[in-house]
């Protein structure tokens, strides 16, 4: 679980912290090749073409090796050319190489183009795929991530892996051909001294083959960070009026900070990891050049090779020790992406809980529908029941209330009922099929929910609207709200429904918040109508007002209303009573009230209330 | 639908960006200059023992190489000279190499975290007004991106001063050997400038739409996944991911473009220095010919610009990366720069016994959200209280409320009718747009940061639960022992659910309430509410989902501990009217009428309809339902 006060842990601490805390796919720790080749799959535009990518590649890297040995043809055997500098012959080099040169950047320049398009569209697809998988989520897992860290995983996890994908695989790629052909010439040239080179290498291969997991291990806490960092962020940014409204600046400010801070030790332990790579690269670089000239002035005073061809071996060995530099500059960019490729697969091979039967589901013909409910129970992971022994049956064209007092488990029924969550045993079905074998297209259309914080976009009323409906026209809407009863609402707004609702409906009020996903949920027009407390925050008047309507709404349909305020268990004709966790009662308002019961005491209370 | 389609004026790039943008570097360096100057001093020895190395292996190859190959004999001595003065050279550079690198980066991030620290202070400071105007995810890109983009530069922003320190070394070899050859070699330099600026200003605008681009995806994703339940509940998956799918395609078409742009820049630049040395090679070899010059000069400087060639490039990329750092850092003075806080004054609140409040003449209006901003755009300190006009809802107006001190004081009024606006201004988390409020007769904008909530606490009608310890989320930081945290839950009727949680006052109750439902949030968020012992509580409607029984429970027990507490609350239900003394009837903004109950029952046909709806209601159904028993 995160906690309050993060102190910058040490490594082992950070791990075992890591592996316990709360995020999606947390667990998830699959070795660097099975990361690539996982990730590989997931953006299959990133491998598209890439052999003609390669090939330009290898084109551009000669071009570039090209250039210099021309250069050095130039100067022996033309400025330095027996019997005076040869003007022609430098001319014509210098030409060749210019035109070399021009060759090469065009080919650079088509490898740039095909690399960033193959980088970033591969992007895409991945960031669209974790996406809509997090959707896809059971509404209990998504809970179990911050917002913020969600984000993070479609936004900044993806940015780090484009760096790698853009060059460092092609790059990759062209450094081990460079090191093969400078192999095969350091071979013609002295057998002897590409021994002393390969034994050179060695170390350099141990060290970094056993660095790359503590590369990687820092690279995936910068990750961790990054999404407790925004997890932090963001709550300082939604919950902007509570902590203004409570003065807590200060406490919300310590915990942003801890969060700046804890990523900012950790991308600076991870740079000097990859500092110390890269200088392992660098001091393989420098030693062996020491030794080859150590070795070849041995060979060459035995007379075993020429002063020149030493000199020359020399600048084969930087041929090769260059690629391989670049090589651990590589690995560190590889690890660091691989980083960011964990957290974006762990979030997508995260199995939805709560999935799509798809093509496979059934799909039921629209009509009066029957709810049952078989021996129903629900635990929260890890927790105990909310709900048990839970059977009924909701005839077609019933209007059903729910109730109970808070935390009963109404609003549990209403998830199982509406498939955002799954029953722990037991089935609910509708029509007598299992909800887990409709196919969710079939299913969203019958079954509509309203929950009690309904949730608005940062677009105008009419849009918010809409969303119930996708392809309503903009006068089934005005429809809605006149027969809602709304449009005296509406035309208290200066803009009615172009009226902009801000973020997360803030402009509104909790009410007229309630009041828009009412409407929503009525232009969805569903069989079964489940209200989870949607009308709590609406004023009497106007919550009578929208029943009545609902009422209209409803008949011929299945409506199931959570709520509080006993008018609705009045004007239903089934009653339902929850109380912790059991079905206690079921029956007409008119037969339970005065059964003696739960409801009975209720109703009393609720009663006493309207006539105090 | 997207917010992609949504007409966003993207910044114009201006004329001098590298001058801007060394500004920005300068910024960052005048912040970081300890740091700085050490990575500045590790790059100066890591290119002179780069310079250096070419060096050493011309010395050890002319005094012990040539000589051992020649005579045929190696010495020992001499093979360790060989190993000593390479090996000597090579520690020199991986020193310079490693404090520059780990110098360069703990800069930079020293960077990031200190704009980040201001950045989110500044959010914390700006009045929700410009909250309103600003997507939380655009918000939290700029706190992780655009910072990211302002100062990565600094990683390899050491390197080319390096460099820089390189080819003055080199340059004044050059010119040593021959002035006129080396003027061509500087020929350079103009041509990477010249081809800079044009990169510059090719770059630029797809930066900074790149970088708008960024904040627009992360905004519908952070949107997106916070709707998450209605978006299942409504089965909208694939409208989601089709929305999100067209930012994130017009990201990806605008990073192409960005690469594309790269993608020319990278080779000219690398091209360049390569052009020069064939060109000096060409005249060098002339001036050979023509006996100006001896070959040997011609190879030196062919050789010089050789070993330059590579690390200039370096050069390019800090040229490189200017656009980007400029538009990000663009983006987050925005942020820095956005005016429109809240004034304080040095005034203190009395601590004892309860608060009167009182709004006079007080108007608000929201800003439509169409009044958006975009970071970093040409103007990016705009007011966000914009005029009054016909296009913004006037949520109160000219509304006058006398809280009078150990009162209980209730708001009623149809939904939309400004009550909870009414309740924010009381309290001071919005200035009235006209008109005052004071608490115990002294204004809230003269008294300090932070005092006005020591004296009075709101319960907001949507509660907003910290991923904490239900203890923390009771108080909210403060020191306080957990039988005052359980009194208050006892209080607010929450201890019973609390104690039969696994970990009691220490469960973690998540970002999104977790398993708990609405009503068990509430009473939660009134346990804060009443630990704090406010002055004056504001209830906005915070028992909606509380059921009769315990909101009377509740109410009954806030009435017991309420001595020297002054409340006011928004209220539909009856019970909780009856708790107040006097009640205030709002309608679209105004105050309609006040009194007792009594009196607004007989004399407010607005009042006692909303009141007695639900009654009413109850009688009608009654009728009807004894009629068709009749029949």
């Amino acid at each position: 679980m995160t906690t309050t006060t993060r102190p910058a842990p040490d490594d082992e601490h950070e791990e075992e912290r890591t592996a316990d805390s709360s995020e999606i796919g947390g667990s998830h720790d699959l070795s660097t090749w099975a990361t690539l080749r996982r990730g590989l799959e997931l953006s299959p535009e990133l491998v598209r073409g890439l052999w003609i990518t390669v090939l330009l590649a290898l084109f551009a890297t000669i071009g570039k090796v090209l250039t210099p040995f021309v250069v050095q043809q130039a100067t022996d055997n033309g400025i330095l050319a027996e019997g005076g500098p040869d003007v022609d012959f430098v001319v014509t080099a210098v030409l060749i190489a210019a035109g070399a040169i021009v060759f090469t950047g065009f080919a650079q320049y088509v490898v740039n183009v095909r690399l960033f398009r193959a980088a970033e569209s591969g992007l895409a697809t991945l960031r669209l795929t974790a996406f809509r998988h997090i959707h896809d989520l059971s509404v209990l897992t998504q809970s179990t991530e911050r917002r913020g860290a969600l984000v993070a995983r479609v936004t900044n996890d993806v940015d780090t892996i484009s760096m790698f994908v853009q060059f460092g695989g092609i790059m990759l790629l062209v450094s081990t051909a460079q090191m093969l052909v400078a192999t095969i010439l350091m071979v013609v040239y002295s057998p002897v001294l590409a021994g002393v080179v390969y034994v050179c290498v060695i170390p350099l291969v141990v060290l970094i083959s056993r660095f790359q997991p503590m590369l990687g291990r820092a690279y995936g806490a910068v990750r961790v960070r990054v999404g407790e960092l925004l997890g932090a962020v963001s709550e300082s940014i939604v919950g902007a009026v509570t902590i203004r409204a409570y003065g807590v600046e200060g406490r919300t400010e310590e915990r942003v900070d801890a969060a700046i801070e804890n990523h900012r030790v950790a991308a600076v332990r991870a740079q000097i990891r990859s500092v110390i790579a890269f200088v392992s690269g660098q001091a393989f670089g420098g030693v062996t050049t020491a030794i080859v000239l150590v070795v070849g002035t041995v060979l060459a005073a035995d007379d075993r090779m020429t002063l020149g061809q030493l000199l020359a071996f020399l600048f084969l060995v930087n041929l090769f020790t260059q690629p391989v530099q670049q090589a651990t500059e590589i690995f560190n960019e590889l690890q660091n992406a691989v980083a960011g490729w964990r957290r974006v697969i762990g979030v997508i091979d995260t199995p939805a809980d709560v999935s799509d039967p798809g093509a496979d589901g059934v799909r039921l013909p629209r009509g009066p529908i029957t709810v049952e409910f078989e021996d129903v129970a629900f635990s929260y992971p890890g927790g105990d029941r909310v709900l048990r022994d839970v059977n009924l049956t909701f005839d077609p064209t019933t209007r059903i209330a729910v109730v109970g007092e808070t935390g009963s488990g109404k609003t549990t029924l209403a998830k199982l009922l509406t498939r955002l969550m799954d029953p722990s045993e037991g089935r609910v079905l509708i029509d007598g099929v299992d909800l887990r074998d409709v196919a969710f297209d079939s299913l969203r259309r019958r079954i509509v929910m309203v929950p009690q914080e309904g949730f608005l976009f940062d677009q105008s009323l009419m849009e918010n609207i809409r969303f119930g409906r996708p392809e309503a026209a903009d006068e089934d809407i005005e429809l809605a709200m006149t027969e809602l009863g709304l449009d005296a609402w509406l035309s208290g707004l200066p803009l009615g429904l172009a009226t902009q609702v801000g973020q997360r409906g803030e402009s509104l009020s909790a009410g007229e918040r309630q009041l828009v996903a009412i409407a929503r949920a009525y232009l969805a027009d569903p069989d079964l109508l489940v209200l989870d407390e949607a009308t709590s925050a609406v004023d009497p008047a106007t919550e009578v007002r929208i029943q009545r309507a609902l009422e209209g709404l409803t008949r011929g349909r299945t409506s199931v209303a959570i709520a509080h305020r006993l008018s609705t268990a009045e004007a239903a004709d089934v009653v339902v009573v929850v109380d912790k966790g059991h079905i206690v009662a079921v029956g007409p308002h008119h037969e339970l009230v005065g059964a003696g019961g739960v409801y009975t005491r209720m109703h009393a209370s609720w009663s006493a209330q309207q006539h105090a | 639908m997207t917010s992609a389609t949504r007409p966003v004026e993207r910044p114009r790039p201006s004329p001098a960006i590298l001058r801007q943008g060394l500004r920005v570097i300068w910024t960052g360096i005048r912040q970081q200059k300890k740091i700085f100057s050490i990575a500045v001093v590790g790059s100066a020895l890591w290119a002179l023992a780069t310079v250096a190395t070419a060096w050493a292996i011309g010395y050890v190859v002319e005094t012990e190489v040539t000589p051992a190959v020649q005579s045929g004999e190696v010495t020992s001595g001499g093979l360790w000279m060989i190993f000593l003065v390479l090996f000597a050279v090579l520690l020199v550079n991986m020193t310079g190499v490693v404090v520059r690198r780990v110098a360069a980066s703990i800069a930079g991030f020293n960077l990031q975290a200190l704009y980040r620290r201001r950045v989110t202070r500044q959010y914390l400071r700006l009045p929700l007004s410009w909250h309103h105007a600003h997507p939380s995810g655009q918000l939290l890109s700029n706190a992780h991106a655009d910072i990211e983009a302002a100062w990565q530069i600094f990683n390899p922003l050491p390197m080319a001063i390096g460099v820089i320190v390189m080819l003055l070394i080199g340059g004044t070899q050059m010119v040593l050997v021959d002035p006129f050859l080396a003027l061509i070699g500087f020929l350079v330099f103009p041509g990477l400038f010249a081809a800079n600026m044009v990169f510059q200003r090719f770059m630029s605008p797809r930066i900074t739409k790149a970088q708008q681009l960024r904040a627009e995806v992360a905004e519908v994703a952070h949107e997106s996944f916070e709707a998450g339940m209605l978006v299942k509940a409504m089965g909208r998956e694939q409208e989601e991911t089709d929305r999100f799918g067209a930012v994130t395609n017009d990201l990806r078409d605008s990073l192409i473009q960005v690469g594309r742009t790269r993608g020319v820049f990278e080779p000219v630049i690398e091209a360049i220095p390569v052009l020069g040395t064939l060109a000096v090679l060409a005249v060098g070899t002339a001036r050979v010919a023509s006996g100006d010059l001896t070959a040997a000069d011609v190879v030196e400087i062919a050789y010089l610009f050789s070993i330059l060639a590579f690390p200039v490039r370096a050069l390019g990329w800090v040229l490189a990366e200017i656009p980007r750092s400029l538009v990000g850092y663009r983006r987050v003075d925005s942020v820095l720069q956005a005016r429109g806080s809240m004034d304080y004054g040095e005034g203190r609140l009395p601590r004892d016994g309860a608060a009167r409040a009182r709004a006079e003449q007080v108007s608000y209006a929201y800003a439509e959200p169409a009044e958006r901003a975009v970071l970093g755009a040409d103007h990016p300190a705009e007011p966000v209280t914009a005029p009054v006009g016909p296009q913004r809802a006037m949520a109160i107006r000219d509304v006058t409320l006398e809280v009078p001190a150990g009162r209980t004081i209730a708001l009623v009024g149809p939904t939309g009718s400004g009550k909870s606006t009414l309740t924010s201004l009381v309290l001071r988390l919005m200035d009235p747009d006209s008109g005052t409020v004071t608490m115990d007769e002294i204004d809230l904008r003269s008294v300090r940061k932070g005092e006005v909530p020591e004296v009075g606490t709101l319960v907001a009608q949507q509660t907003f639960m910290f991923d904490d310890p239900v203890r923390d989320n009771v108080t909210l930081g403060e020191d306080l022992p957990d039988e005052v945290v359980w009194e208050a839950l006892r209080t607010a009727r929450a201890d019973g659910f609390v104690s039969a949680m696994p970990g009691a006052l220490d469960s973690v109750i998540g970002e999104r309430g977790g398993n708990l439902s609405g009503g068990q949030r509430q009473r939660i968020a009134l346990a804060r509410a009443i630990v704090r012992r406010p002055r004056l509580l504001v209830l906005d409607d915070a028992t909606s989902a509380v059921d009769p029984a315990i909101e009377q429970a509740i109410l009954g027990g806030l009435r017991e501990t309420s001595d020297g507490m002054t409340v006011l609350v928004v209220a539909y239900r009856m019970a909780t009217i009856q708790l107040a003394d006097h009640i205030v009837y709002l309608e679209q903004g105004r105050v309609v009428d006040q009194g007792t109950h009594e009196e607004l029952a007989a004399r407010c046909q607005g009042y006692g309809d909303l009141v007695n709806a639900y009654a009413r209601e109850a009688a009608e159904r009654a009728a009807v339902a004894a009629d068709e028993e009749k029949s």
